[in-house]
């Protein structure tokens, strides 16, 4: 377990998180509940990208392809008038993972700036991909036909069910990738990270091991984008534009690598600070920029570095 | 004891015009010491990298316990019970002492794809992990992070990975390479505390530490066994002097 000031202040995020939709109300201010959902939708998606990039040392330039992926095979089944969820997120999660396999058995194989160049090049061609789908809206994307519905249960048109069932999965995650890496597999992919040549010597070979981690990280990434075409209920192709994946690995940096809480924090800081400073000027980034070069040089273990009983691993 | 543990055949591997290593033949019995010395730039590194399979060599072949192992990868070897350490310290430094031992074990514990239980508390890691942090005089600081272990430490630290591998033959480069006059002191009577119970491949600049552990001694130079020969017979041939013994006074 994660001692106990990290355990506390991811109790406290969760908590205030979960609280935004009744002061939203509160204060009739329904935006918030979009923005918050929106940040934890992107929260999901940094912390899948937390698992191969922190934890195993892969610099995955092009996670935004699964954001993609499960954007568009909810997006697909929607346009056919499948609405029901299981389905969408059932395929969202079998396509982002077969393709992450693919992807991350080819890329695996190589290392250090040849990884970060290929998996940004598979990623273009998926976003390719997407721009020439005509029926699904080409360059121009598609309105979703309509939100998910998990029949019975959920229906995602209801924002506030929306908005605690992406609270649900993001807490579900957080847990998940903490028993993956406290694991004896997420200590192999740790120690590849840290020594590879070691590895070797004790008689590991990482590949195998970081191809998993791959695949898993790019199927939670896929429910992100399940959700994130949700949120927008518009489908297109800059989902996956080499930006989106920037931004994704940005708040892992922002948040602290490497630590559980960290893309969370990073979510949450990169969206604040971008719609803060999108209310005052619309050179917004010329802000933002600078304070983003800032953190990276002055807060080298991220956000999560500057908080109590901060610390690396679990 | 005197079977072969491992064989080296006419092993050859050349950068370029340099021939690293130079159609190397070598034997090595079971439970010996055997220490290989040279100096620097004989190609002994580059020899001990293709022995635990970091590198391949351009010809040649290297049997181990009888079989041929030339075309395997390190992981594999390190499975046949060859287990490395390296001349420049090679150990987990954002891990716990305890954690780089635990890994060692848990590699020769069946597969790691198990997802859900904590490693860490796992006594079927740690307590085996622990045992050998105590053999190797590092018990106390278990829980140190070994990047914050004084340098003797660390080497120390290296020897209990290799340990917990359960290793039939130990490639040690040079492991009190840095080390002050006490603690080299100390790993040569760890060392010692081995002979003829463990098959150990050395390389050494130390003298001293060479001569009061190996059981036998192989003599590299530009990357060709000049000799081989107990301690007493290397010193007294005179290839050897010459060639390197004499050679700056070491």
């Amino acid at each position: 377990m994660p001692n106990r000031g990290r355990l506390v202040t991811i109790v406290v995020l969760l908590a205030a998180l979960a609280a935004v939709p009744p002061l939203a109300a509160v204060f009739g201010q329904p935006f918030y509940l979009d923005l918050f959902r929106r940040i934890m939708i992107f929260a999901i998606a940094a912390l899948s990208l937390n698992l191969i990039l922190g934890y195993g040392g892969m610099v995955s330039f092009g996670h935004a392809a699964y954001l993609g992926i499960g954007a568009y095979a909810v997006g697909i089944l929607a346009h056919h008038g499948v609405h029901d969820g299981f389905l969408q997120f059932g395929l969202a999660i079998a396509a982002s993972a077969g393709i992450a396999l693919v992807i991350g058995a080819i890329s695996i194989r190589t290392s250090g700036v040849y990884f970060i160049m290929i998996t940004l090049a598979f990623t273009q061609m998926l976003f390719y991909l997407g721009i020439s789908l005509e029926e699904y809206g080409g360059d121009d994307g598609m309105r979703l036909a309509g939100r998910t519905q998990f029949a019975g249960l959920l229906d995602l048109r209801d924002p506030l069910p929306f908005y605690y069932f992406v609270l649900a999965i993001l807490v579900a995650f957080l847990y998940l990738v903490h028993r993956l890496v406290n694991s004896r597999f997420g200590m192999v992919l740790r120690a590849a990270k840290s020594n590879e040549g070691r590895t070797r010597a004790i008689g590991v070979s990482p590949y195998p091991y970081r191809l998993v981690a791959f695949v898993i990280a790019g199927a939670m990434c896929g429910v992100a984008g399940a959700l994130f075409v949700n949120q927008t209920a518009y489908l297109t192709p800059t989902f996956m534009s080499w930006t989106r994946s920037g931004e994704i690995m940005f708040m892992v940096i922002l948040g602290g690598m490497s630590t559980l809480i960290g893309p969370v924090l990073g979510a949450i800081g990169l969206l604040l600070l971008e719609d803060v400073l999108q209310g005052w000027t619309q050179h917004w980034q010329i802000i933002l920029g600078p304070i983003l070069v800032l953190v990276v040089l002055f807060a080298k273990r991220g956000l999560a570095g500057l908080l109590p009983g901060s610390g690396r691993d679990d | 004891m005197t079977d072969t543990l491992l064989a080296v055949e006419d092993l050859y591997k050349a950068f370029g015009a340099l021939k690293a290593t130079d159609h190397v033949s070598l034997d090595v019995r079971a439970g010996e010491t055997h220490a290989i010395i040279g100096p620097n730039g004989a190609g002994k590194t580059t020899l001990i990298s293709q022995l635990s399979g970091t590198l391949r060599p351009d010809s040649g072949r290297i049997r181990f316990g009888g079989e041929d192992v030339t075309h395997l990868t390190a992981a594999a070897r390190s499975h046949k019970g060859l287990a490395r350490s390296f001349q420049i310290t090679s150990i987990y430094r954002d891990f716990s002492a305890l954690d780089n031992v635990a890994l060692a074990v848990q590699a020769h514990a069946g597969h790691s794809f198990r997802f859900w239980r904590d490693a860490r508390r796992d006594p079927g890691l740690r307590d085996p992990a622990r045992a050998i942090l105590d053999e190797v005089g590092l018990g106390a600081r278990a829980d140190v992070l070994a990047a914050n272990l004084a340098h003797g430490e660390q080497r120390q630290l290296e020897v209990a990975m290799v340990l917990a591998t359960k290793p039939r033959l130990m490639l040690l480069d040079e492991p009190v390479a840095g080390m002050g006059a006490e603690e080299s002191q100390r790993m040569v009577e760890f060392l010692a505390r081995f002979k003829g119970k463990q098959t150990i491949i050395l390389v050494e600049h130390d003298m001293d530490a060479v001569f009061s552990l190996a059981d036998r001694i192989s003599v590299l130079v530009y990357g060709r066994v000049i000799a081989t020969g107990t301690p007493a017979e290397i010193r007294a041939n005179p290839d050897v002097r010459s060639a390197y013994l004499g050679e700056g006074g070491q």
